[in-house]
């Protein structure tokens, strides 16, 4: 059985977290910040992972594997884009 | 042992991606803040990957191969095309969460129904109807940003919109709480497949009725939403990284749609079922007042005796592509001892923040980026402001007219400048140009053409002397 409350509790937390680090973001950051945000929550493919490698019926590992890919696209372009907007941003 | 590692990870993991979004606070820090990201991921995948249930590799490296191939070109797109990048991701995003709730439910229907409790069941119909909606609802954004023919840019209204809208939703959920209620009966199947075909089609008539100027608000308000299917996706494999970081995800997206509708004087609601840009009402200007055209000799002079001089750019400086220009006027100006600043719009661009990636690029120091709270107060001080591109940011009517579509939108004063160069590319005057009194205020003076062009003029002017 699955502890859901623990789960909503860190739900809560996190959410708590999040506005509080995120209302301290740079306005200037702005839109890297989303291409950050976006690769971090490709974590989702952690869960892809599992339903495409786990043994599984031949189709429901395929649904894994297509969204381990869509997931890897954010991880890959997010970070890397997020990369070369910072990189711009020079003081002088 | 090797649960304990996947543990371990996952919280390794979080600390690095609350660290990686708290070094964004900074220019200085944040590209660490990238670093962290990068690590906390890697962490996590190799931790889920090493663990004993993972049996099949092939498939796992096959995507992970195919992710690099679609997301290094996707990282090069022109900073004017990051909007779009940014939807699509979304896109992605929320499609991985509504496949995964798909084959988490095709699994549970099929081998282990006891696996299917009330709980999951519900997590599980929130991750497909909230991914699948972000899905297509982001492609149309992208779509419309890229401006894709077959997508209608203007908003598309008919009558009983709304209702129509909120009824494919309602009947999504319903049939959600049937499925949960009765998870494997022999319908079931059919149900939920007409669970995800309602949220795809949701998530196109949610964009339709959306015009561009809202694209800001409506991409932090789907950013939101893919965080939220990341959650629910996290409830769904009882894996606690997952709700952490869409969590994370969802607040940023959350306070960035905040942001974006407070610029804007909007709600959440207006944005979503207002039909922004349906209303195209000419403001009526008392008088019959025109325009004073400078020439780029009298404009350059006038920068140059400037002792301070605020730029205030728009999109329109991008579509133009001269910001890179707008970098050597700064250059001349700053050489001669002027102070320059840029006066940015919380929605200036086509994004959160669009405006200062765009200046960035062209090399222009960020400590000469300045937010509009910040500006407002020193416009009186200011001798020259110089409106490049921008319409609406600026407009005085957003302060009193009533019934206009920007009424109450929180503006830059570049009205309340000594003087006000304004460069716009028609002198058309049956155009959006008339609309704005600020063209025709005693102290704005106006240049005709093309941005790139005039302000490529002005540092000619600048560089050549040809002043003194």
């Amino acid at each position: 059985m699955i502890d859901y409350w623990s789960m909503l509790f860190v739900l809560a937390l996190a959410t708590f977290i999040g506005l509080g680090v995120i209302r301290r973001v740079s306005r200037l950051l702005y839109t890297p910040l989303m291409s950050l945000t976006n690769a971090i929550s490709a974590i989702a493919v952690v869960g892809s992972i599992v339903v495409a490698g786990a043994d599984y019926p031949g189709t429901i590992r395929i649904l894994g594997a297509v969204a381990l890919f869509a997931s890897m696209t954010n991880i890959v372009s997010g970070f890397l884009i997020t990369d070369r907007m910072l990189k711009m941003f020079k003081k002088q | 042992m090797t649960y304990a590692i996947a543990q371990l990870a996952a919280v390794l993991a979080t600390a690095l991606f609350i660290f990686s979004l708290h070094w964004m606070n900074d220019p200085k820090t944040a590209r660490r803040g990238v670093v962290a990201g990068v690590t906390g991921m890697s962490i996590a995948v190799a931790a889920t990957w090493i663990q004993p249930e993972i049996v099949h590799h092939g498939w796992i490296v096959l995507a992970i191969v195919a992710g690099f191939i679609v997301g290094v070109p996707l990282s090069r797109v022109p900073l004017t095309a990051v909007p779009q990048r940014t939807a699509l991701s979304h896109a992605f995003g929320g499609f991985a969460a509504g496949v995964v709730g798909t084959a988490e439910y095709f699994l549970g229907a099929g081998d282990n129904p006891a696996q299917l409790t009330a709980f999951r069941m519900s997590a599980i119909v929130a991750e497909v109807i909230l991914g699948f909606l972000t899905f297509t609802g982001s492609l149309m954004a992208a779509g419309k940003l890229q401006e894709v023919k077959w997508i209608p840019q203007r908003p598309v209204t008919y009558p009983g919109q709304n209702v129509v809208n909120v009824g494919v939703l309602v009947i999504a959920v319903a049939l959600g709480v049937l499925v949960v209620v009765h998870p494997t009966a022999a319908w079931s199947g059919q149900v939920f497949s007409a669970i995800v075909g309602l949220a795809v089609l949701f998530g196109v008539l949610l964009i339709i009725p959306i015009g561009g100027a809202d694209m800001p608000t409506v991409i932090s308000i789907l950013n939101s939403y893919a965080g939220l299917s990341a959650v629910a996706m996290g409830f769904v494999l009882n894996n606690k990284l997952l709700v952490t970081a869409g969590a994370l995800d969802g607040s940023s997206g959350l306070i960035l749609s905040i942001i974006m509708c407070r610029a804007m004087n909007r709600s959440f609601t207006n944005v979503l079922f207002g039909a922004f840009g349906t209303v195209q009402k000419t403001a009526a200007l008392g008088a019959e007042k025109v325009w004073k055209q400078e020439t780029v000799e009298g404009a350059a002079q006038l920068l140059e005796q400037a002792s301070h001089v605020v730029v205030v750019p728009g999109y329109g400086m991008a579509v133009a592509q001269a910001q890179h220009k707008v970098r050597e006027l700064y250059d001349q100006l700053t050489k001669r001892g002027v102070r320059v600043q840029f006066a940015i719009h919380p929605v200036a661009g086509r994004m959160p923040g669009h405006m200062n990636v765009l200046l960035a690029e062209a090399d222009i120091p960020y400590t000469a980026l300045v937010e509009m709270e910040e500006i407002n107060p020193e416009m009186q001080q200011c001798d020259v402001a110089l409106v490049i591109g921008a319409n609406d940011v600026v407009n005085p009517a957003a302060r009193y007219a009533k019934g206009s579509p920007i009424y109450g939108m929180p503006i830059i004063d570049a009205d309340k400048a000594k003087t006000v160069l304004a460069i716009k590319r028609s002198k058309n005057p049956g155009f959006a140009g008339i609309d704005n009194e600020l063209y025709v205020q005693d102290n704005t003076w106006m240049l005709f053409g093309d941005a790139k062009a005039v302000i490529g003029e002005l540092v000619k002017q600048l560089a050549g002397g040809g002043l003194h």
